[in-house]
């Protein structure tokens, strides 16, 4: 019997009041604001920013104040919100050769034009907690006179000037890229949607998915060819105009990887390529994402299949998704009264059969 | 020929203004707006609305396009009561901004021209410079000088 079920509504907005007041803490503490967000958690913004795939640092860090920085709950929102945007179009392909670097290091050659530029980064940190941030207070360094950008050439290009590496050639007329946010995802999948996928996965997923190629799964040998982190400026055809205007500027982290490849039936041997590109400082899930596609792109190099999750299209791009994820996997906790009614029945039932059949047996001995 | 080149020059200047508007923190522009101290009569052809624009990415960074993710965007249109016609397609969900930027596109195309580069585009465009010259600045501090070591088996 079906009953429909009310109630409750007090109880959730007494929840959703404490909620409010968990999410403030004490009152004795300073309250958060957005922009403290926003310029010191970056790095959570830009992650936010990634998977939510929107660009924009204020959305984010509110997002992140308002989930009490759960951070999956946070992409959530953001994914939320940009479904309620009308879409004004599509960029021009942003040219991330042109980017003005924070940092951009190679570890495939030393003395790179342009040089090895470290930025903001934790390597080389000894991961050492460090007390003094609990006291506040770091000293400014001194006044810098303002440089220019240098350029920065793609090492990939390097190799490429051999042939030793696989060229990625501009088409002479860009072919639309398949969209995710517009159409389901069918598979096969281009590398163009398994990109956008990947984008927008979970850091963790395609971390772990990166490691698993790394350790064995599908081994493809990867070098960071080049990372670089910095801002790019988009620019988009304004249809009113007849020409391209700069909208904005976003930060993107861009990884190259270089991978030894000794041939296959179809292709000499030479270096392959893996790309990452992702909004945001990111690098790991940059990084990751190189090592993923390159991964993904087995047939198309005629490598062989090892069976391996990451060579497994449908395993990585349905399962890297975290808002889909966690979607489904959270949905089990919410109220299945009538379900799990009509399987204490069933299960009920087939004990009562069991028990039935043992019973007999029972009566012999 | 002249008139094309003078057509191509004029859209390039275009593309200089609105894209510089388009990228400068919302507050400096409007700032610098309220600063000039203008009362500008318009018509809304296009209220400003918020948005979202698909930005795209080349494949290993020169190939074939792909779909990144999204950024938010404003855009809207007016016309002066001159006629002039002004366009934004600004960054970020101010309207303020994207008014103002529609503004400045519509009165850059006459007598005002020189006024605002001078008061409002110039010095928005100096921060700018300045504020990414100090970042390429920090980034320069942070580049490796690689040295080799003695090795001592002369």
């Amino acid at each position: 019997m079906y009953v429909a079920v009310k109630g409750g509504e007090r109880a959730i907005d007494n929840a959703h009041d404490w909620l409010a007041e968990e999410r403030r803490g004490p009152q004795d503490v300073a309250e958060l604001d957005v922009a403290q967000i926003r310029t010191q958690l970056g790095l959570a913004v830009n992650r936010v920013m990634a998977e939510g795939s929107l660009f924009d640092p204020d959305l984010a860090a509110l997002a992140i104040k308002q989930s009490r920085g759960d951070l999956i709950e946070a992409i959530f929102l953001i994914r939320a919100y940009r479904t309620t945007l009308p879409r004004f179009g599509y960029s021009t392909p942003v040219d991330t050769g042109a980017m003005a670097c924070d940092r951009r290091i190679s570890a495939t050659f030393k003395d790179v034009p342009g040089g090895q530029v470290l930025g903001p980064t934790f390597d080389y940190t000894h991961r050492l907690l460090d007390f003094a941030l609990e006291a506040e207070g770091l000293q400014r360094s001194e006044a810098i006179a303002p440089e220019a950008h240098p350029v920065m050439p793609r090492v990939s290009q390097f190799l490429n000037q051999e042939g030793l590496i696989q060229d990625e050639p501009r088409p002479e007329v860009d072919a639309v890229p398949g969209d995710l946010t517009r159409a389901p995802l069918e598979l096969p999948a281009t590398r163009a949607l398994r990109l956008q996928a990947l984008a927008r996965g979970d850091e963790g997923f395609v971390l772990s998915m990166a490691y698993s190629t790394q350790r064995g799964y599908a081994k493809n040998h990867p070098f960071v060819g080049e990372l670089r982190i910095g801002t790019v400026a988009v620019e988009m055809e304004i249809p009113e105009l007849g020409f391209a205007v700069e909208i904005g500027d976003v930060v993107l982290s861009e990884c190259e990887t270089v991978n030894q490849f000794t041939g296959s039936k179809t292709e000499p041997p030479q270096f392959t390529r893996g790309y990452g590109l992702v909004f945001g400082q990111t690098e790991r899930k940059a990084i990751s994402m190189a090592l993923v596609d390159r991964a993904l792109r087995w047939k198309e190099l005629g490598e062989d299949d090892k069976g391996a999750p990451a060579q497994d299209e449908e395993f990585v791009l349905y399962h890297a998704d975290n808002i889909q994820a966690t979607g489904f996997l959270e949905h089990i906790k919410l109220p299945h009264y009538v379900d799990f009614q009509s399987e204490l029945e069933l299960v009920r039932k087939l004990r009562r059969e069991a028990d039935a059949r043992v019973r007999p047996t029972e009566a012999a001995q | 020929m002249a008139d094309e080149t003078m057509a191509t020059a004029d859209q390039a200047a275009r593309k200089g203004w609105m894209g510089l508007l388009a990228r400068a923190p919302a507050a400096e522009v409007k700032r610098l707006w309220d600063d000039l101290g203008r009362e500008v009569d318009f018509d809304w052809l296009r209220a400003p609305e918020i948005g979202g624009v698909m930005v795209r990415g080349r494949t290993g960074g020169t190939g074939a396009a792909f779909n990144l993710g999204e950024m938010t965007v404003t855009r809207c249109s007016l016309r002066l009561a001159d006629g002039t016609v002004g366009h934004a397609m600004v960054q970020g969900r101010d309207r303020d901004k994207a008014r103002v930027a529609a503004l400045v596109d519509a009165l850059m195309q006459g007598a005002a021209a020189e006024d605002l580069r001078a008061r409002l585009l110039r010095p928005l465009e100096d921060a700018m410079t300045a504020a990414a010259g100090k970042r390429a600045a920090r980034a320069a501090r942070t580049k490796v000088d690689f040295f080799t070591m003695v090795r001592g088996e002369d």
